[in-house]
């Protein structure tokens, strides 16, 4: 695997994923990934400007994401964010993209694709 | 040395309100970032609010969690009224939970929070009284690279 830097659209547009908020913020540059569906694991995990790829889809993702400023979150599985998530991802600036790949196809793709974790 | 207090902000938290649950601590992470706070020290400070916001949430009826920023340190104090916890010792042991089945679906009860809090801190207080609730008193160095 070669290390590449990728923008969120980039990836958006690779991996053919649905944007469902913080179009505006698609230029971020993506230092890595993280996958988990614990939250503290994330809080504790990830790093600043990490993708992060989850199966949640209730508002609290949104406040994990923009206390660690992560660059955005792939939710899989053709699983969709709720309602109050979409709004609050809108209130903080925080992009929201939806694959309808499962987490282990996902991250293998994008790993593949030069983002690599945070080892 | 006596150190100086620059900021003082209050909280409220209220148990079970998993929609709003986390937003105390943007408010605290944003307060730091426009004070120009160092960003190691907000990404401790974002970990241990968010965790000890959390812990209100789930298993609390109402909290306050109360900022003080000094010259030296960031001191952050969360105070509830709730179920208390009974054994302290265990609630500290990594990956030991009480959450709900159904918190641990929405990927809560991972039993890191009280860890995750104690690993960012520099020091780290807690005091439970079952039945009554739970206070926590954290504090984070702004110092550190100095000393």
């Amino acid at each position: 695997m070669k290390k590449r830097k990728h923008k969120l659209a980039e990836i958006v547009k690779i991996f053919n994923l649905e944007v469902i908020s913080g179009k505006e913020f698609l230029k971020r540059e993506v230092s890595g990934g993280y996958i988990s569906d614990l939250l503290s694991d994330v809080m504790a995990n990830s790093q600043k400007d990490n993708i992060w790829v989850t199966l949640q889809g209730h508002p609290n993702i949104v406040a994990v994401a923009k206390l660690k400023e992560l660059a955005g979150i792939i939710i899989i599985n053709r699983r969709k964010p709720d309602g109050e998530t979409v709004k609050k991802a809108h209130e903080e600036g925080i992009p929201i993209m939806t694959s309808d790949l499962p987490a282990f196809e996902l991250v293998g793709k994008l790993y593949e694709s030069g983002i690599s974790g945070t080892h | 040395m006596q150190s100086k207090i620059l900021l003082q902000q209050n909280f409220e938290i209220k148990g079970g309100d998993f929609i709003n649950a986390g937003e105390s601590s943007i408010k605290i992470r944003n307060i730091l970032k426009d004070i120009g706070i160092d960003s190691d020290i907000i990404r401790r400070v974002a970990i241990v609010a968010y965790e000890a916001e959390m812990n209100v949430v789930m298993y609390a009826r109402h909290g306050k969690m109360h900022l003080y920023v000094y010259s030296n340190k960031i001191l952050l104090k969360i105070e509830d009224r709730g179920q208390g916890i009974k054994d302290i010792d265990l609630a500290m042991q990594p990956g030991y939970s009480t959450a709900t089945e159904e918190m641990r679906e929405m990927g809560f009860g991972a039993g890191m929070g009280l860890p995750n809090i104690k690993k960012n801190s520099d020091v780290f207080n807690i005091n439970s009284t079952i039945r009554e609730g739970t206070k926590l008193e954290i504090k984070i160095n702004l110092n550190n690279k100095n000393g």
